[in-house]
């Protein structure tokens, strides 16, 4: 198995929180990994320092075998130029979509590939009409967000981060801000991409979907992992207290027998 | 009394004239001050605090100085300072670029901040950085709602341009004095002069709303 994202002593305070006590973990190319964990226990913070939309405090992130920014004098130094490239290796999205309200679908999707890939224009609305068709929303290349439901919106912003062909694609919480009805459509787009191979991070707690797409989740407290192991087993049968409190919290989910 | 509008309609060419000065010292200071303006905004928004302050303070400096006293200083003191020469128009497109582009910078700042901080997000996460996040996604939405703002603040600096008069330069005030003196009849040829004042600036507002109108309607909103 080849290695896509690998962290090391992921170290992130804001001021004097500190919020990520020094984190290691390793995804490789084609896993989908699950990050439990109440709210405020840091999961938003570390999905945010694998793709440097943070800086990490301290630590080190590699993608491809390769270190994110050059270590100099015991501190990590990160040039802009090579995040923002970094970041088109990473896709994200996030609870709140954050699509480009002035632009339409088609729009969306193209805009990263234009302005930051430099593709040009009939590449790039070639690849936006396939990654809509990938989601499902081809027939919708030319509305506004505005006119979409929340699960379409969730559906095109997945599709303008999967325009960029990232390596890998970070989710947070994509469902959260969903009504019930429409979380479905997104955890079925979620679930394909997984099955066509896309490696993928997801933060979620649809333990659902952990159960049954995820290859391993971790389950992530007080800025620390403390489990990490296969759905099937660590849903089933938490080691720890903390672990256990937490899948109690989620009584509408319910183990396949 | 008796109205007498020949000796007006005599000299309306002067007053076109006059018309024409005053539509281009507008025109060149917005030419120059928006894009100023902008600068001021976005050094003003910068995390570095020398930057800022520095923007800051030019701004506040033009936001509360009376215009006539910024338009005799660059006429009278500043070609004192460097030893140059100021015509009156070159000191009215001065202190009215800089003097309005103090106005804009706010107008820019509060609209480039009303914007979602979700937009930044999700430009950064698709690999732009700050200027082009600032360029295809912040600024085009924000731009939008500054449209009312903006339309009121170039009205208000068509209305300030009259001070340019004072230096004798050849605007429609300037015209309109020389007139009134000339003919002795400063109550038709005021009357005409607010008038066109009226016509130039109502007609104006009217086009700022019907953009706006327009805008509204496209689907193109700027939330969601
Ligand atoms: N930019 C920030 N500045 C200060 N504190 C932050 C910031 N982002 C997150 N935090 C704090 O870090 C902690 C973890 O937040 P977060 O990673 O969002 O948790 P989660 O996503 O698991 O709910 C919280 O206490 C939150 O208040
Ligand atoms: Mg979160």
């Amino acid at each position: 198995m080849t290695e896509l994202i690998r962290v090391e002593g992921l170290h992130k305070s804001f001021g004097t929180l500190d919020v990520l006590k020094g984190i290691d973990l390793q995804v490789n190319a084609g896993e989908t990994m699950v990050l439990l964990g109440s709210s405020g226990s840091g999961k938003s913070t570390l999905l945010r320092c694998i793709n440097f939309m943070e800086t990490p405090t301290s630590g080190r992130v590699y993608l491809n075998g390769e270190a994110v920014g050059t270590a100099a004098g015991g501190k990590t130094r990160y040039k802009e130029a090579d995040l923002c490239k970094l970041r088109t290796r990473i896709g994200m999205v996030f609870q709140h979509f954050n699509l480009f309200p002035h632009m339409t679908v088609l729009q969306n999707v193209m805009e990263g590939q234009l302005t930051v890939l430099g593709r040009d224009k009939s590449e790039a609305q070639e690849k936006s009409m396939s990654q809509l068709t990938r989601v499902g929303l081809a027939d919708k290349a030319a509305e506004y967000p505005s006119r979409l439901s929340g699960g379409q919106k969730q559906r095109v912003a997945i599709a303008r981060a999967l325009a960029m062909d990232p390596d890998v694609m970070l989710f947070d919480e994509v469902t959260s801000a969903l009504d019930p009805e429409l979380v479905g459509e997104v955890l079925k787009t979620m679930r394909q991409l997984a099955e066509e191979g896309m490696t993928m991070i997801c933060v979620t707690h649809e333990l659902g979907f952990a159960y049954h797409v995820a290859n391993r989740v971790l389950f992530l407290d007080q800025g620390a992992i403390h489990e990490e192991g296969e759905p099937q087993t660590l849903l089933r049968n938490p080691q720890t207290q903390r672990m256990k409190e937490f899948l109690e919290g989620h009584a509408l989910f319910k183990l396949p027998e | 009394m008796e109205w007498n509008f020949a000796p007006v309609l005599g000299g309306m060419d002067l007053l076109l004239w006059g018309l024409l000065n005053t539509l281009k010292i507008t025109g060149l200071a917005l030419a120059f001050g928006v894009p100023l303006g902008l600068g001021l905004a976005l050094m003003r928004l910068s995390t570095l605090r020398p930057v800022s302050m520095v923007s800051a303070f030019i701004i506040e400096f033009f936001r509360t100085t009376p215009p006539l006293v910024q338009l005799f200083w660059f006429f009278f003191a500043f070609p004192i300072l460097f030893s140059i020469n100021m015509t009156p128009f070159t000191a009215a497109i001065v202190t009215f670029s800089i003097q309005s582009s103090a106005f804009f910078a706010e107008i820019f700042r509060s609209g480039i901040q009303s914007i979602d901080h979700g937009q930044w997000e999700g430009s950064k996460a698709i690999g732009m950085n700050r200027n082009q996040s600032l360029r295809r996604v912040i600024l085009p939405q924000a731009v939008k709602r500054m449209i009312p703002a903006f339309m009121e603040r170039s009205i208000e600096l068509l209305k300030t341009t009259t001070l340019v008069s004072t230096i004798a330069y050849t605007d429609l005030m300037y015209q309109a004095n020389d007139l009134a003196q000339r003919t002795f009849r400063p109550l038709e040829v005021y009357s005409v002069v607010a008038l066109i004042y009226f016509v130039l600036i109502f007609g104006f507002s009217q086009l700022s709303i019907m953009v706006e109108r327009r805008l509204a309607k496209s689907g193109e909103g700027t939330v969601g």
